[in-house]
Parts: structure tokens; C-alpha cells; sequence
């Protein structure tokens, strides 16, 4: 390993943050990681924007709306090597259960039709991102280079992987830290 | 509805096997599977509610929401691609005035796309309430637009519509032979029944279905298995896109057919035997209720046949719209009344197969070869072919050439000689054995037709110089997502995202990691799949991909990665709600 430290910047999309508290789970590892890793743009930071130098991009949640496109692409950019984290971010996950109904009777039910819904509108201000008709996972927005899966992935999957990188190997996932039952 | 359920259910003798044939009686009737009809077969057949339900949703010949009374299918073949069949069925819809996948409004007509109905030869071609209509053009169109519109009910329809040739343009050893009648019956028992097996043996007669294993021992494992039933089944669930050939056997030599069961039924010690008829060859079946009728009056079935102290008799069972029961385990199950989803094999169908009884499934053709064999002796089939196929093979042709139709050789026929004999020129390859066999370039037609070199069930599309190989691809791949039983996730899950990666390299959105993505998932998909339908369904791209990587290069873009699907336009709808059109409400499709 160099003395440079190795540039991560994370962010979480169409996600719940599950995949980022899982990662604080490494608790006093992070101690050690910090040895070699330093934050870039992460709600850790709150960096507002990636350097243009970073190593790794680990993101959490899907793809759900016009935000996500810029950020997954600012992403892409800035970061040479990009992971998608989590079931989300690799299939839709949880949020792309909406891609069964159509967007229009998703946003009527929540804003429009629903109980309790006052004053029924849907929100246009254009300050709001626009929402995709569907939820995609990373890889068909970008070029995704390594998938952590997992919901979330445990705290092991992270050290492994990102001590593999740190230490110039191929990242590999031994079967128990994929085995979910 | 009650007594219509209630008779149908007491003519089958309440028995769960026949739940295709019910369910099949009562789409007939009403169009779809009513709920109550669901409620009343599962009391009556005494088997769960969700299993009928399973088996509706299975078949894409069933229906849990009304059809037309007039369902129209039109085959979506790659053979019908080729002769227009975008523009007809867009013709058809518009002069129906109904769209695709759609009923109409006054519930008379409904229509859509099935997989290769099988007569790839006198395309267009499609289904009107399960029966064949073939050579469709614009003015026949107009006639069925009539017929429909007028409610004329089928059986006063033109017979014309109907009308289903068979197009034998070379017969050989096979062909050439007249429907037995009993010949070969006599033939075994005086030449005795262990004796004929050796000379089915001698023959070096292979299954014609595609995957060659020597119909001798399947038969010989069947007879050997201890077991009080055992059961002969013959396999004419004719899917492979391309194939028709065992509809012109079926059609014109079901007496040999039938012979052939009877034959295998004596030697392997079956008493029952059963043809699997695939739905779209609905066409044939009172014909060959008609033939069995008359065997049955011969003695050639029944009981005590020819007075051999032999019983043995033959059932046809329809499918109802599923590729995957030719895969003889998936056909078991769906003859048991079941969704065709393929078993674990071992054990094979010849120890445990319907019923769990040991069951030997067998091609048409190769009973056609069979009866013959005994009838003839094995030396008579065995002079024909190479020394690892022996005998000829009936090939279906369509595609690109002067004259589509059936054409029987000797294996060892190079593809070139074929492509003489139907007059094909400009020829840019051939799809041999149908999607799940092989792409072949022009620079291979020296290659030979036989188990050593290029298998096949028989199913031989040419494709000219004007063709582009991604289109073939492209319907290939669609084919195998729509036809995936959808049981093991590789091939349910794979051939979807197969489809998917095909498109966005078709539609020009691939890059250069696309073809990368693309060769993984294909090595997956085939690796991992529980059955053939699976282990095969990436050959289109695999065998293409080898021979014609600069086709797929070409349809790269000089970028790293671009989204498969235009991400402006899924903004859509929600620019539309919101009722804004400014400059953060777009989105560019490649990152500028």
C-alpha cells in the first residue's frame, strides 16, 4: 500500500441508508480502514461534490428519478472504479416494486385519490426532480464495475472487498459472506 | 355452466390426468376459464384450486379473462417475419379494428402472436379458435375481417382457409413406403418380439427429435424395468420453431405411426399407449381419431390384437400452447394434467416416467422408422446414412428458397445439396435444428447433416443475403423468453435479461462492454439452466457471435456505456402530471 490514501466517496439514491449503517458496522475496523481510506462526497462529509481524483464510488439505492441520473453520472466521472451496493442499487430492490403500476396511478394514489390526501395536487415545483416511469438498477443507467450484494451487505462484505482493492487484489466474496439463508 | 362443467368432468371419469383436455373444452365454450368453472373442477377432480389455476396461467392457450369469440393467433415465426408478417398482422388489427393482444370491444374478436404454429412452409400462417390458417394475404385478411364480422360460425368458413399441404418434395426411404397396416404387427410377432428389438438395434435407429439417443436401448431399459404398467408415448409436440415435419407424417403416414407405437407397445410390454398432439395441429386430430377408429375395427388395436394375445391401445392428448412439453419430462407432466415443467432426471421417463411407471417417449418420425424396421429388417435402414447415423432424416425447409416443404436423405447429406435441391441462392446461412441448434455461415455448407457433425430435429431455415442476422437473433431471443417454463431462475430470469441485452445492442444503445455482458450471461444462462430449453436458448446468440462478431461490433457506439432504454422519454409521464417542460425536467441520454 502507498502512503496516499485511497479516495472513497459514497451516496445513497434510491435507498433507506441501511447499506451505509451497515458499513458503520465495522465499527473499530473503521479505525484501521481510515489508516488507508479517506472520505470524499459521503453523507460522512457532506461533501457536496465528488473531487474529480476519486478511487472508489460505493452507492447504495436505485435509480427512481432525474436526481439519481446526475448523481450516478457525477459518479461515473469522478470515481475510477464504481460499485453498486446492496439489492438495490443491483436490482431496484424494494423501490422498483412500483414498476407494477404505472407511474400515473402511483403518483394519484399518494397525492390525488388517497385517504387523508388534502389539498390534491401533484407536486410541481421545479425545484423537485421529476420521477422515472420506472426504478432501474445502476447498471442500466452507467457502467458499473463491482457488485456488493446483500440487503444490506453485512459489514464483512465491506471489509473484504475494500481491503482486497486497498491491497491491489481482485475483490472476491468467499461463499459465506453471499449466503443468506 | 354447472352441468356443462359436470358433464365434461364425468365423460373424462373425474380423472385429474385430464385436466388439459377439460380446461381445453371449456375455453372452447366460454372463451376463458371461468372462476366458478376453477371452484367446480377442483371439487369434482378432487385436486386443489391453485393447481388448475397453475396450469390456466401455464398454457398460453388458456385464459382467466375472456378472449373473442373468434381468438385469432397469428405465428410469429421468424419464416413469417421474413414474408411480411408485420405489416399483415398490422393490416389484420386495423381492418378488425382491434388491437394486438387485444379483445375488442364487442367481445367477438380478439387478436395476437403465437409462437411457430408449424407450417413454415405455407406462411403466413396462424390459428383461428386453436385451427390452422395458412398462406395469409391481405385479401384472405379480408375475407376472415367478413366471416368474423358476420359472426359465421367456423365449420362455414371457406375450406380453402383451412386448407394444409404437405409439400413433400423429396421423399426417400421412408416416404417412399405406403401406410402399414398391420404388416409390421405380423412381422414381429412371427419374427418374435426380443428378435425385432435386435433387429430395431441393427437399424442403429436414433431419436428424431434431435438428441439422437438409440431408440433400441430406451426401449430395451423400459421392458427391463420391473413394474406392472409401462406406457408408450409419442411425442408429437412439435415446437421447434422451423419444424413441420411430423405434421406431414402425422397427416399423411399416421398408419405407420400408430404402427410404430403398437410395435414398441408389444416389445416393451405396454398396454397403453398415448400421441401428444401439440395444440396447433388441432387440425389432424379427428382425422387421426379417424385413423385409430379404423385400426381399432382392423384389430390392429384393442384387445387381442391380430390374435397375438397383445392389447394395446391409443389415446390422443392436445397440449395447449407450451414449447417446453417436447422436452419428454415437461410432456409427462402435462399429460398428467399438470403444468409442463421439466423433472429432475435421473430418474429417466424409461424407469419412472407417467405415473412414475417406466415410459418410453419417442419421436413421430422415429416411429414412422421404426414401424418400418420391422416391417423391412434393420439391414434395410441400416444401409442408408453414416456409420454413427444410419438411415435418413426428414428435414422441414422454409425460409429463403424456390420450394419450402419436406425433404427426406440419408445422413451424411451435405447442407449444400439441400440448399441445391430447394433452390436457394444468395445464401447468407442456415439455421439448422431450429433456434435451440445451430447458426451455420456460407463458407460451412461442405458440413453434413448427421449426429457427428450437425444434429437436428429436422427444422432447416434459410436466410439470403438480404436478411441481418441481429433481426434473427433478436426474434430467437424473444422466442425463448416468452417460451421459459419459468421453474429454475437461470433460464426464467436469464433469457429475460438475454432478450433485454439483445434489444439494446439491436436498437443501437449497445457499447463496448455490452458484448462482454452479453457472452457472460449467455455462458450462465447455458451452464446453470435446469433443462435443455435453458442449456440451449443462447445458442442463436453464441453460434452468431462467433461466426458474426463484426455484426455486433458495428452496432456499438464509441462510447463506454449508454443506457438501454431513453431516459428523456421515461420522464414522460411525470413532466405531464407536473405540467412542466423546463430545462431540469429533460434528461440527455449520454452524459455530455
Amino acid at each position: 500500500m502507498t502512503n496516499k490514501k485511497v479516495k472513497v466517496a459514497t451516496v445513497s439514491l434510491a435507498g433507506c441508508f441501511g447499506c451505509h449503517m451497515s458499513f458503520l458496522d465495522l465499527d473499530e475496523r473503521l479505525v484501521d480502514l481510515i489508516e488507508h481510506i479517506e472520505f470524499d462526497r459521503s453523507p460522512l462529509t457532506d461533501i457536496e461534490h465528488c473531487s474529480p481524483d476519486c478511487d472508489i464510488g460505493l452507492i447504495e439505492g436505485g435509480v427512481c428519478n432525474s436526481e439519481n441520473v446526475h448523481v450516478l453520472r457525477e459518479f461515473r466521472k469522478n470515481c475510477k472504479i464504481l460499485v453498486a451496493v446492496g439489492a438495490c442499487a443491483i436490482n431496484g430492490g424494494l423501490p422498483a416494486m412500483r414498476n407494477h403500476i404505472s407511474l400515473e396511478d402511483c403518483l394519484n394514489e399518494a397525492y390525488r385519490d388517497g385517504i387523508g390526501v388534502e389539498n390534491p395536487q401533484i407536486p410541481n415545483d421545479v425545484e423537485l426532480p421529476l420521477l422515472l416511469d420506472k426504478v432501474h438498477p445502476l447498471h442500466e443507467v452507467v457502467k458499473i464495475d463491482y457488485f456488493l450484494p446483500g440487503c444490506p451487505p453485512s459489514a464483512d462484505v465491506f471489509w473484504k472487498f475494500l481491503t482486497d482493492l486497498l491491497a491491489g487484489r481482485e475483490p472476491s466474496l468467499d461463499y459465506e459472506l453471499v449466503h443468506f439463508d | 355452466m354447472q352441468n356443462f362443467i359436470r358433464n365434461l368432468a364425468q365423460e373424462n371419469d373425474f380423472q385429474a390426468t385430464r385436466l388439459l383436455k377439460i380446461l381445453r373444452a371449456v375455453q372452447a365454450r366460454y372463451f376463458y376459464i371461468p372462476k366458478q368453472a376453477i371452484e367446480q373442477l377442483a371439487e369434482m377432480l378432487h385436486i386443489p384450486r391453485t393447481q388448475i389455476q397453475n396450469v390456466i396461467e401455464f398454457y398460453s392457450f388458456f385464459h382467466l379473462e375472456p378472449r373473442g369469440q373468434f381468438d385469432i393467433l397469428i405465428s410469429d415465426s421468424i419464416t413469417d417475419l421474413m414474408l411480411g408478417k408485420e405489416e399483415l398482422i398490422n393490416y389484420f388489427a386495423e381492418k378488425l379494428g382491434v388491437k394486438i393482444g387485444e379483445v375488442r370491444a364487442d367481445g367477438v374478436v380478439s387478436l395476437n402472436n403465437t409462437s411457430c404454429s408449424g407450417m413454415c412452409d405455407q406462411s403466413l400462417a396462424g390459428l383461428v379458435n386453436g385451427y390452422a390458417i395458412t398462406n395469409l394475404t391481405k385479401s384472405r385478411i379480408d375475407e376472415i375481417v367478413e366471416n368474423v364480422n358476420k359472426k359465421l360460425p367456423l365449420d362455414q368458413w371457406s375450406r380453402d382457409l383451412f386448407d394444409v399441404q404437405d409439400n413433400i418434395i423429396k421423399s426417400g426411404l421412408l416416404l417412399n413406403e405406403t401406410p402399414i397396416k398391420g404388416e409390421a404387427i405380423n412381422a414381429t410377432f412371427a419374427r418374435g418380439l426380443m428378435e425385432t428389438l435386435n433387429e430395431v438395434e441393427k437399424s442403429g435407429l436414433r431419436g428424431r427429435g434431435g438428441a439422437g439417443y438409440t431408440t433400441a436401448w430406451k426401449w430395451k431399459f423400459c421392458h427391463e424395468e420391473n413394474a406392472d404398467q409401462r406406457y408408450i408415448i409419442c411425442n408429437a409436440d412439435e415446437g421447434e420453431p422451423g419444424t413441420f415435419k411430423d405434421r406431414v407424417i402425422l397427416n399423411s403416414y399416421a398408419d405407420s405411426v400408430f404402427e410404430g407405437m403398437t410395435v414398441a407397445a408389444a416389445i416393451i410390454g405396454a398396454t397403453q399407449g398415448f400421441i401428444y398432439l401439440r395444440g396447433e395441429y388441432l387440425h389432424l386430430y379427428e382425422k387421426l381419431e379417424a385413423v385409430l377408429a379404423e385400426r381399432r375395427t382392423a384389430n390392429l388395436l384393442g384387445k387381442n390384437i391380430l390374435q397375438n394375445g397383445f392389447d394395446f391401445d391409443i389415446e390422443i392428448c392436445l397440449g395447449a400452447g407450451a414449447y417446453i412439453c417436447g422436452e419428454e419430462s415437461a410432456l409427462i407432466e402435462s399429460l398428467e394434467g399438470k403444468a409442463g415443467i421439466p423433472r429432475n432426471r435421473p430418474p429417466y421417463p424409461v424407469v419412472s416416467g407417467y405415473l412414475n411407471k417406466p415410459t418410453s417417449v419417442n419421436n413421430v418420425e422415429t416411429f414412422l422408422a421404426a414401424a418400418n424396421i420391422a416391417l423391412h429388417g434393420g439391414e434395410w435402414f441400416a444401409a442408408f446414412g453414416t456409420s454413427k447415423s444410419k438411415g435418413t432424416k426428414i428435414h422441414s425447409i422454409s425460409g429463403d428458397c424456390a420450394k419450402p416443404g419436406i425433404y427426406e436423405y440419408p445422413f451424411g447429406v451435405t447442407v449444400q445439396t439441400l440448399l441445391d435441391d430447394c433452390g436457394a441462392s444468395e445464401v447468407l446461412g442456415v439455421q439448422i435444428g431450429g433456434p435451440s441448434g445451430t447458426f451455420i455461415a456460407n463458407n460451412e455448407f461442405k458440413r453434413k447433416i448427421a449426429f457427428e457433425d450437425l444434429a437436428t430435429g429436422g427444422s432447416f431455415i434459410i436466410f439470403n443475403n438480404s436478411r441481418n442476422i441481429l433481426d434473427i437473433v433478436h426474434n430467437f431471443s424473444h422466442f425463448f423468453a416468452h417460451e421459459s417454463c419459468g421453474f429454475c431462475t437461470p433460464c426464467r430470469v436469464g433469457t429475460s435479461l438475454l432478450k433485454k441485452q439483445v434489444d439494446k445492442i439491436v436498437e443501437g444503445h449497445g457499447s463496448a462492454g455490452d458484448i462482454v455482458a452479453l457472452e457472460e450471461l449467455c455462458q450462465l444462462i447455458k451452464n446453470y439452466s435446469h433443462c435443455g430449453l435453458g442449456q440451449t436458448a443462447a445458442n442463436p446468440v453464441l453460434t452468431t457471435l462467433e461466426r458474426y462478431p463484426e455484426v455486433y461490433q458495428n452496432m456499438l457506439k464509441k462510447i463506454s456505456y449508454e443506457p438501454g432504454f431513453d431516459l428523456d422519454k421515461s420522464l414522460e409521464t411525470a413532466r405531464r402530471l407536473a405540467n412542466r417542460d423546463d430545462a431540469a425536467a429533460h434528461l440527455a441520454q449520454v452524459e455530455e
